[in-house]
């Protein structure tokens, strides 16, 4: 493609570039990267994850995916494989991710498309594969579904990355396979997807070494590799099949999930897509670009309680807490992706609280006993710390008619802001009559953790124990707007005569504030307390990344991204920042 | 509570009709009284003939009467204006008015009218004592007028700040009546509305420079494009005329009494006779003036700049200037005083507009020097008051921490210091002011330091029964 060709020459601003619309929607069948082998899984419980990218199908033009190097379409289909092996395959156990391509593990993110890609993109990309690294570490913890690095030949930057998000890292000893982190001395960027954080805080490197390892830009092989932790073991090209199936079948059989489960089919999601939003069964969208807002309705269940574990399995992905959050995980995305001037996401619930709390209730009593309810809580879980790293004004709206109890209480209370009408509005009084309430349940106190291990009430009331306390007493109460506003539950709870004027200027007088400051600010204010490993990758790491990703040395026309591959050194400006 | 709202509260706002602001005023209606009980004149009367508006209309605006001040209905009115208004200057000129605050500027609309809003009521409570020692009937009827209006206009601020601000807005509403002129720990926001006004040579001269300082905000604040705002100061306007005419006759009497005395007894010394020195006439007008300059702010301010761009404040007259009312790209000058002299530099104009307020200010006092001048004139008096240099005394802005004397001299420190007493009111000059303030309350009766008026309040004769006291 000649696009190529420009590409690689043309001095043309990444950020000026457009950004192409992005679908998640994929299919093991329609993989053109990875391969998920599930072959003999039901009796030893191992997959097979792998990725063998075909250089010419990257999801822009302008680059071609080269050894085994990813780009955001990559990520995709990976996300979509986590997402079904645990679904779809509650049979596997241990799931090895390897390479298809000869001593070519991966190449991490490609650098030709990092070069032309706009800076929002760029960091859209790593968030999301950020989190689903983040991902393979809940289906090895929660869900026992061990993931096995196989690196089966040099493993550079995001691809020594991806082996880091897997519990065990067997590295082929062919005395040329390394692992490296080149991103500082060939990129002068950061090893972004959480590299830099897994090095030392998970695999508990040193940090001499740390900075050694990360600054050598070929790496590091064999025995030292075991020696200084970046790898659990090296093993010889010829006991390499049999040592990997060894180290899957032992991860499988630690693996708690149970025995003759039987997976439910992710299909397709329903959606219609319009210029004005997006409407799924149970989520829509409604966009307002003049006020660079969306409008986000979650929709509760509308009876249809199912009586037993049976029928929730019968349902599979037409159960309804499932369903939503398939949705809701998808618009997200969605608007992350492709809706960059929509800087203010409104949230809402609509349906009968009675029927959420029921809903709740099957998820809360089993998700200890039944592999699939507890699949949904962690897939919930996950939905809502990717509204937790959005970096869009989240405000909540609870009005009557709103179904904010429990688990779906916690959209609220992930938001920035929370407001609450008081009363009803003239109106809908006739119709709607009962007031705008929200419920807590017990998942509001652990069920859902934030990436800084605390619940979000947690967070919300950091330091003041006593009050969480209180607020477990108010467990299953209905709690009017007066009640909530006095519990700290929300913002602000303005009545039928302000409700409109008070949401109408607080929106408009956050349209008018810096983009960038607003997404500082909230990425600050939303983690409190103690950091975590995942906490650290994005506000640390990320934070970091993203400051570099932004500076001359990197992206400007003489910057180490833009010149690699060019032949040419990068020009630095060599005063310290 | 229910009140008959057109009949207690005159409007043109569809009170009646508008749950929220009659939510808000519910709640703030009876401490306003409370307030005006406690807050304003001091003096108990049965009722004063005071001037009323009933509406905008030619009719409405003025209608006469007897009525118990604390029955006064203090109304809510907005100009009447086209539906296709644009705004007139900024960025934004030429698009439509905003009928609606946008939550943009939520936070700046709200503070200028919370500052204007904050000076109504502090000048009652600065007049509150005045009423104990009016020189007249006629008088005390006109600083009734003025204090009712006064908190007239707090009306209308906030019904701007009920009507369009939300809660936020009401909270700022009720924190208007909770500040007190000259309160030590909830003082009014701007310095020149927490001094007591003294006597009634004070009085006049602050419905003199003051007023018209109020009414040069208005009328930066008409052209405003929150469409409300522009409507309701526009009306105010109006008002605020008649507070100016008190000063300019109050002090045109004064004058006239003083030039009286002068020939009568062949001497500037008035004192002794029962009248007010020139002397002392112009050292209250270089206070009184100088401390009105403070109230426009830095000569040079990016706070006006900012107003201007967004559209919030335009200039005096906006609509009638010859430029693109835009000015990113005009230069303006101001005063600058560099290696000991007074000069002028040239800064972007966005940047002057504060100065370019106050000269039109300026020019507008310069109006009443001649009028009076010309009373003296008229009386032989071979004498004229002038206004101080604008450096003179001032306490914001470029003169700030410079010493210069009315005739625009710097000088050192010391040097000012010693000629303050001939420059602003003295211990002596107040003393005396003061001495002469007894109350005369007999109808058609005057104190003997100001001239009678030579025309009563709506055709009525000067010995009209203006106000029956208590
Ligand atoms: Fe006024
Ligand atoms: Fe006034």
């Amino acid at each position: 493609m000649t696009t190529t060709e420009n590409a690689a020459a043309g001095p043309t601003d990444p950020d000026a570039a457009e950004i192409p619309k992005i679908s998640f929607d994929t299919d093991p069948a329609s993989y053109k990267h990875w391969t998920l082998d599930l072959d003999g899984a039901a009796e030893t419980g191992v997959a097979y994850l792998r990725l063998d990218i075909d250089e010419t199908a990257g999801l822009v033009p302008g680059y071609e995916l080269k050894m085994n190097s990813y780009d955001l379409g990559v990520d995709i289909e990976l996300y979509d494989a986590t997402q079904r092996l645990r679904f779809e395959h509650p049979e596997v156990r241990a799931v090895v991710v390897t390479s298809g391509k000869d001593r070519n593990f991966c190449a991490g993110a490609n650098i030709r498309m990092l070069a032309q890609s706009s800076h929002p993109w760029k960091v859209n990309f790593c968030k999301f594969t950020n989190e689903t690294r983040n991902g393979i570490e809940d289906a090895t913890t929660s869900s026992g579904q061990t993931y096995i690095a196989a690196v089966n030949g040099t493993a550079a930057g995001g691809g020594y990355e991806l082996a880091l998000a897997c519990e065990q890292i067997l590295l082929i000893d062919d005395n040329s396979s390394a692992v490296s982190l080149p991103e500082v001395p060939l990129l002068g960027v950061l090893p972004g997807t959480g590299g830099l954080t897994r090095v030392i805080d998970k695999r508990k490197v040193r940090k001499d070494r740390a900075d050694v390892f990360a600054t050598k830009s070929e790496g590091i092989r064999g025995r030292q590799a075991v020696e200084w932790k970046l790898v659990d073991e090296t093993v010889p090209k010829r006991a390499w099949d049999e040592t990997v199936r060894e180290r899957a079948a032992e991860a499988a059989a630690r693996s708690s999930r149970p025995a003759g489960a039987r997976g439910i089919t992710l299909p397709p999601l329903q959606r219609e897509e319009t210029d004005d939003g997006i409407t799924y069964r149970h989520v829509s969208a409604a966009f307002d670009r003049a006020q660079g807002l969306v409008e986000i309705t979650v929709h509760g269940p509308s009876g249809g309680v199912p009586e037993s574990l049976e029928r929730v399995h019968e349902l599979g992905a037409d159960f309804w807490p499932l369903a939503m959050t398939r949705e809701l995980d998808d618009l997200i995305l969605r608007l992350r992706a492709n809706e960059l001037e929509l800087g203010t996401w409104i949230i809402r619930t609509k349906g009968d609280v009675e029927d959420a709390l029921a809903f709740e209730r099957i998820i809360a009593e089993h998700s200890g006993d039944d592999w699939l309810v507890n699949e949904i809580r962690h897939y919930f879980k996950r939905v809502l710390k990717r509204l937790d790293v959005t970096s869009r004004s989240l405000i909540a709206l609870i009005e009557p008619g709103s179904c904010f109890a429990g688990a779906l209480l916690e959209l609220a209370l992930a938001c920035d802001r929370q407001y609450m009408l008081d009363g009803t509005l003239d109106e809908e009084a006739g119709e709607q009559g009962d007031e705008a309430q929200i419920v807590l349940s017990e998942s509001n106190f652990g069920a859902f953790p934030m990436g800084n291990g605390l619940p979000r009430l947690a967070s919300r009331f950091y330091g003041d124990d006593d009050h969480v306390a209180k607020l477990r007493q108010e467990v299953g109460r209905r709690i009017s707007a007066r009640e909530a506003m006095d519990l700290g539950l929300v913002t602000d709870a303005p009545d039928d005569i302000d409700w409109d004027d008070e949401i109408r200027i607080m929106l408009e007088e956050r349209a008018s504030l810096s983009p960038d400051a607003l997404t500082g600010m909230e990425a600050n204010h939303r983690f409190v307390g103690p950091e975590t490993m995942e906490s650290r990758i994005f506000s640390r790491l990320t934070a970091w990344q993203n400051w570099i990703f932004v500076r001359p040395n990197a992206s400007g026309p003489e910057g180490a991204l833009r010149k690699y591959g060019t032949g040419r050194k990068a020009d630095f400006d060599r005063r310290r920042v | 509570m229910s009140i008959d709202y057109t009949e207690k509260i005159p409007n043109n706002v569809d009170l009646a009709g508008d749950r929220k602001l009659q939510r808000a005023l519910e709640s703030w209606q009876p401490n306003f009284l409370n307030w005006w009980k406690t807050m304003g004149p001091a003096v108990p009367t049965q009722d004063v003939y005071l001037r009323t508006a009933v509406d905008v209309g030619r009719e409405g605006w003025a209608q006469f009467g007897h009525v118990a001040m604390e029955e006064y209905r203090w109304g809510v009115f907005l100009a009447e204006r086209g539906d296709d208004r644009r705004i007139a200057f900024g960025e934004q000129k030429g698009e439509p008015v905003w009928q609606q605050v946008p939550g943009e500027y939520r936070a700046d609309l709200q503070r200028l009218i919370v500052i204007q809003g904050d000076t109504e009521p502090a000048s009652v409570e600065q007049q509150r004592r005045l009423g104990e020692t009016a020189p007249s009937l006629y008088d005390l009827r006109n600083l009734f007028q003025v204090n009712v209006e006064e908190g007239r206009h707090l009306w209308a601020m906030v019904y701007l700040l009920h009507a369009y601000f939300g809660r936020n807005g009401r909270e700022e509403a009720e924190a208007l009546l909770h500040r007190n002129s000259g309160d030590l720990d909830s003082p009014r926001i701007l310095g020149a509305f927490n001094e007591e006004t003294p006597d009634w040579l004070s009085f006049f001269m602050f419905t003199y420079f003051t007023d018209r300082d109020g009414k040069y905000q208005l009328g930066t604040l008409k052209e405003s494009a929150f469409d409300p705002l522009s409507r309701t100061c526009e009306f105010m306007l109006k008002e605020e005329a008649h507070h100016m005419f008190v000063g300019t006759t109050g002090v045109d009497r004064v004058v006239a009494r003083t030039a009286e005395l002068m020939r009568e007894h062949d001497t500037d010394d008035v004192g002794p006779h029962g009248g007010i020195p020139l002397d002392v006439i112009q050292r209250y007008i270089n206070f009184h003036y100088s401390v009105s300059l403070d109230l426009f702010g830095s000569e040079q301010s990016t706070n006006a700049a900012n107003y201007f761009t967004a559209g919030l404040k335009g200039r005096w007259q906006e609509e009638r200037r010859r430029d693109d009312h835009v000015l990113t790209e005009d230069s303006a000058y101001v005063d600058l005083v560099k290696d000991g002299e007074i000069t002028t530099n040239e800064v972007p104009a966005l940047l002057a507009l504060n100065h370019d307020l106050r000269n039109e200010y300026v020019k507008d006092c310069q109006s009443g020097m001649k009028r009076w001048n010309r009373v003296l004139e008229n009386a032989g008096v071979d004498r004229t008051l002038t206004l101080p240099h604008v450096g003179f005394n001032r306490d914001v802005g470029l003169f700030a921490d410079q010493y210069v004397s009315p005739s625009g001299q710097l000088m050192t420190k010391e040097q000012w210091e010693a000629k303050k007493d001939s420059w602003l009111p003295s211990e002596v000059d107040k003393t005396h002011v003061r001495s002469l303030m007894r109350p005369v309350y007999e109808p058609g009766k005057i104190a003997g330091w100001i001239a009678p008026p030579s025309n009563g309040i709506n055709g009525q004769p000067f010995d009209y029964e203006y106000v029956h006291l208590a």
